[in-house]
């Protein structure tokens, strides 16, 4: 699924474009929990789906590898968050939806699992 | 840089510093990257490292993470002036946390830190001496052992 989709599909607001919209996401993750998301993610360049909107959350991003960060409950990120996206080349997107919406329409929409776990 | 030769260095930590916390790491991935290692393992040891320096910057008043990139291997030391840690195998079992709340808040605590660690790495040495501080040693191959 692409980046655009994505948004598409979420009803999102791209808040930084680090790079091409048309950019495919293998899989996605959803966690609050910054080790979890280091331990369970196997997936390079996949999609972060978070409620927390800290500085942590992009750099956890850049260490596990992450593409693009969605923050659910219209979760802004603040300045210097965006800043350091920028850096890390991670896209970072808003949405009005709640993370369980979120996760069940990017499924339904044929995301799959960054654990590798069976559709 | 060139990826036959050896490479060295460190960071100094400081204990409570969430808004560097993270920062060693990153450029210690970035230095990999530069070597052209492999990205899978330039994840598995930025994995590593993160891990480490979150545990010393949410336990330890301070601490030193030491890395040496040779063309075998990374090796990361990580040695902290903390509380030291009194059941290592307690620590070791996944879930298993003493961060207080407010670090839990910001995503983190959730006892998953060593088990990371040691996921990540192929060599995993932990010491701790209570009251003093705890060293965390892992070994990430680049290449493997040929050697039966």
């Amino acid at each position: 699924m692409t980046l655009g989709k994505v948004t598409e599909i979420l009803e999102g607001e791209v808040v930084l474009n680090t790079g091409d919209m048309e950019t495919e996401i293998p899989s996605a993750c959803s966690t609050d929990l910054m080790s979890d998301l280091l331990h369970f993610s196997s997936r390079p360049k996949s999609l972060l789906i978070t409620g927390l909107n800290n500085t942590q959350v992009i750099r956890t991003a850049e260490i596990a590898d992450i593409k693009a960060v969605v923050f659910v409950l219209d979760k802004r990120p603040d300045r210097e968050a965006v800043e350091m996206a920028r850096q890390k080349g991670i896209t970072l997107i808003v949405t009005r939806l709640s993370r369980f919406t979120a996760c069940g329409r990017l499924y339904a929409g044929g995301l799959g699992s960054c654990t590798g776990e069976n559709r | 840089m060139e990826a036959n030769k050896n490479t060295e260095g460190s960071f100094h930590l400081t204990g409570g510093d969430f808004t560097n916390a993270g920062a060693a790491s990153s450029e210690l991935k970035s230095i990999l990257t530069n070597l052209n290692i492999s990205p899978d393992i330039v994840r598995r040891a930025a994995i590593a490292t993160f891990e480490g320096e979150m545990n010393v910057i949410i336990h330890a008043v301070a601490g030193v993470m030491y890395y040496l990139i040779t063309p075998d291997c990374i090796k990361v030391v990580l040695n902290d002036m903390g509380p030291g840690i009194p059941d290592i195998q307690q620590a070791m079992r996944e879930g298993y946390s003493t961060a207080p709340d407010w670090v839990r808040e910001m995503g983190w605590g959730a006892g998953m830190g060593l088990p990371n660690m040691k996921k990540n790495s192929d060599e995993f040495r932990i010491d701790s001496v209570v009251g003093e501080g705890t060293t965390v040693e892992v070994i990430i191959k680049i290449k493997e052992d040929k050697t039966p």
